[in-house]
């Protein structure tokens, strides 16, 4: 397949991006960061995203989804990019729609996706325990009581976690941490008795949570997938995250690297534009070449998660890595060529700063997929 | 896509009955490679027959058009093959200045009878071509040139000196700038002629690299005639040309890392061994080798989507600067890392057990990468100005 999007997704693209910059410009995140709102994000908001179909963008039809692929879901996670909107989309729309209609039983599939595409179901994968992303060594136990589990543990750097309405919860029923086997995916409400959420606000100002269970009881019928072999769902709904936040990585990386280049041609010191000095030109061209170089690597990832799913986590741990750090470059660069005016809380640049920082280390960061590279190529 | 299909099983079954056994295994020195021309030199039965087979079906050009010799493949469709050549582990039949950096100048600048007289013999292989651009005074500031043809009538008198010329004396032809117009400004008085070395007044002097080798040398013109037909384009317009053929020569540069060797993480591992959890016995190196083969897959990927932008005229002219300046850093760091893999071993310089050095004589190869075809910081240069536009001369 062409690495290029076609007609369609190029429209996609044209209309996620007037939509997003219309409606969830760069002073959304500001009003919401400034004004401490509760939520994090706008739930009008997210019910016009859903109303573009993008809140259902990987929901099958049957469900009342778009059912569409990662591609798609791509295209929209680079224009969030570039504006920096907080969303559940991440959340919402990638990890838990994908979970669920990967592993869900008719049953729960009804109960949830719908919601999901609608816009009134925040949906949330749980995954994380420690600072870093190690989703082999999930611990939280859950163990067989009665006819279900109790759940015992904590969750770190869940997404949307304060305001979920279901979590997706990754939980250890046999094996020692380490071990993929052994782990199980569980539907867990977050009203339910021993299970307790701190806000967690990230330097961002995106939305995150940590997940205490305290001997919390869920039914049999909250397994989603197989008792046991959950690690291949959880792994299978973490790449297509993986990938939409590499895409995300590509609009932030791009914006700062784009609005670096209007600087260039704009400020004037020694008499000259700044662009006009080479040891700024050959740093913009090289950071121009490694954007370049990642977008197709990004590419090429969701249209493998697209044709062969189960084939997609070597490419994945490549564009994710290179997102990472080609974005990483993209706003330290841009931050150090704006000179101070980088540095102050009123110019943009430094939210791009942060939340490239954020989309670094979510779903594992540029080591953890180069050591994922490494063991898949049995070195 | 059905018929993309068949192709793929047609072409696959086609390699698997003709791509012979010694083929199919990755080039492991210079020697490997095949360069064909007047007086071939093959190293096998094997490398020879290679040729022979692939030329016959156009796919030592594959996209290039049937009735110059090409294999009038569709981009699709050569996708496909290159696909499938490295899944078998095919080896390229030819290398070739004519397949990498004439023939697209032909193709576009040529006439009809240039194109015809020339594009066959070097899908074939028949005819061995070497580049005549640079000259002492003039490298990166490659239109200072000085290198004059004067009109005689009939021909052109070609006098002048060119440097660093690869392989000039195994050439057999040389496509090469020269001065036309003294007068006009730089770029505007150079046009692009052939010419055969055998012609009288033509000499080379190899010049030894630090790699050990010679595979370029000083190339002295002296009152060499040239008949008029062979030059190519418009009298003092060849700068368009050169500028034209060095966005594919940048291109062939930019994929010298490449899929046809071993990866790096087979040789660290061969030399340094795995722990008793299976991992590369450096966990340092490790991290270097991974982060590398990363990069290796995605610059892969990049000269594919750069490709499929190019034939839906949505790339940018200059954009083979982006990958010549990418991949031959690119491949200067493996080689940095392979050397580190391979330690004291891979210092050896004469032993048979090296390979009379093959792995450092590759190292230092590779330095060339980043100066040939115009240097990194030439190609930044063009990447800031013309992609980007950045302000200034
Ligand atoms: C292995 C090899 C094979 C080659 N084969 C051929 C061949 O077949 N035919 C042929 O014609 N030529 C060939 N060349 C020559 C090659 O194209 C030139 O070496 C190259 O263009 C650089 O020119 P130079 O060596 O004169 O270096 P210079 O131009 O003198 O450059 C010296 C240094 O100055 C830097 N520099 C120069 N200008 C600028 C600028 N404007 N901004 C910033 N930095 C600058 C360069 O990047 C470089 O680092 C080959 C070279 C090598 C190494």
């Amino acid at each position: 397949m062409p690495l290029v999007l076609n007609d369609e997704q190029a429209m996609l693209r044209d209309s996620a991006r007037s939509f997003v910059s219309e409606q969830a410009p760069i002073a959304y995140l500001r009003r919401l960061r400034d004004s401490h709102d509760e939520t994090g994000f706008s739930r009008d908001l997210w019910k016009q995203f859903a109303e573009m179909g993008f809140a259902g963008i990987l929901v099958p039809e049957a469900h009342g989804g778009l059912g569409l692929g990662a591609v798609e879901a791509g295209v929209v996670a680079e224009e969030i990019g570039r504006t920096l909107a907080p969303t559940p989309f991440l959340s919402t729309a990638v990890l838990a729609a994908t979970a669920l209609t990967r592993g869900g039983s008719d049953g729960q599939k009804a109960q949830y996706l719908p919601g999901i595409a609608a816009g009134e179901m925040i949906a949330t994968l749980a995954a994380d325990e420690g600072a870093k992303h190690r989703p082999a060594k999930t611990a939280l136990a859950a163990t067989r009581a009665g006819n279900g589990f109790r759940l015992t543990g904590a969750k770190t750097f869940v997404l949307d976690g304060h305001v979920a309405d279901l979590l997706i919860v990754a939980a250890r029923t046999a094996g020692i941490p380490g071990d993929p086997a052994g782990i199980t995916l569980f539907l867990v409400r977050p009203g339910a008795k021993g299970l307790t959420t701190e806000r967690t606000v990230m330097v961002d100002s995106h939305n995150a949570a940590r997940v205490d269970f305290d001997d919390v009881a869920v039914d049999a019928d909250a397994v989603l997938g197989d008792v046991d072999g959950g690690y291949a769902l959880l792994e299978g709904a973490l790449n297509v995250g993986r990938a939409a936040v590499a895409a995300e990585l590509v609009g932030v990386g791009e914006e700062a690297f784009t609005r670096t280049l209007g600087y260039l041609k704009e400020r004037k010191q020694f008499g000259k534009f700044i662009g006009e000095f080479q040891g700024l030109q050959h740093r913009s061209a090289h950071l121009f070449s490694e954007l370049e170089v990642t977008k197709a690597a990004v590419l090429k990832a969701l249209q493998v998660l697209d044709e062969n799913a189960d084939g997609a986590a070597q490419i994945v741990s490549v564009a994710k890595a290179r997102a990472g750090l080609s974005a990483g470059l993209a706003v330290q660069e841009a931050v150090q060529m704006h000179g101070g005016m980088g540095m102050t809380d009123e110019f943009d640049l430094g939210l791009f700063m942060k939340r490239a920082r954020v989309g670094q280390e979510l779903f594992g960061d540029a080591n953890f997929h180069a050591d994922r590279l490494a063991r898949r190529n049995s070195y | 896509m059905a018929d993309l299909e068949t192709f793929r099983t047609e072409t696959r079954a086609w390699l698997e009955a003709n791509c012979p056994p010694d083929m199919r295994t990755p080039t492991e020195d210079e020697d490997d490679v095949v360069w064909g021309g007047r007086n071939p030199a093959y190293k096998s039965e094997g490398q020879r027959l290679w040729l022979e087979r692939m030329a016959a079906k156009g796919w030592t050009t594959p996209e290039w058009p049937t009735e110059y010799g090409g294999g009038g493949l569709s981009r699709e469709e050569a996708k496909i093959l290159a696909g499938e050549m490295r899944a078998l582990g095919c080896r390229s039949p030819l290398s070739s200045f004519g397949i990498w950096m004439l023939g697209p100048a032909l193709l576009k600048y040529g006439n009809e009878e240039q194109k015809r007289r020339f594009l066959p013999e070097i899908v074939r292989g028949e005819i061995r071509w070497c580049q005549g651009y640079s000259e002492p005074g003039s490298g990166s500031d490659l239109a200072s040139l000085q290198t004059k043809a004067e009109d005689r009538g009939d021909h052109y008198l070609v006098n002048g000196a060119k440097i660093w010329t690869s392989y000039a004396d195994k050439a057999d032809w040389i496509f090469c700038l020269v001065r036309t117009d003294m007068a006009a400004p730089k770029h505007e008085g150079i046009s692009f002629l052939l010419f055969d070395m055998a012609s009288p007044g033509v000499s080379t002097k190899p010049i030894l690299l630090i790699s050990g080798k010679s595979p370029f040398c000083q190339t002295f013109f002296d009152d060499v005639k040239v008949p008029k037909e062979q030059l190519v384009g418009t009298l003092n317009k060849g700068w368009e040309i050169a500028k034209y053929l060095l966005t594919h020569e940048r291109n062939s540069i930019s994929s010298m890392g490449g899929r046809a060797h071993r990866p790096v993480h087979q040789v660290a591992a061969d030399s340094i061994g795995l722990d008793d959890r299976g991992e590369l016995a450096d966990p340092l190196l490790r991290s270097d080798v991974a982060h590398l083969e990363i990069d290796e897959i995605a610059f892969e990927l990049a000269m594919e989507r750069a490709g499929d932008l190019a034939k839906r005229r949505q790339i940018h002219p200059a954009y083979s600067s982006v990958l010549k300046y990418y991949g031959s850093e690119l491949n200067k760091r493996r080689h940095e890392i392979l050397m580190s893999a391979g330690g004291s071993d891979s210092l050896e310089w004469e032993s048979e057990r090296s390979d009379h050095g093959a792995a450092a004589r590759a190292w230092l190869r590779t330095k060339a990468n980043s100066i040939e075809g115009g240097t990194s910081e030439v190609q930044l240069n063009i990447v800031a100005k013309r992609i980007l536009e950045l302000p200034g001369a």
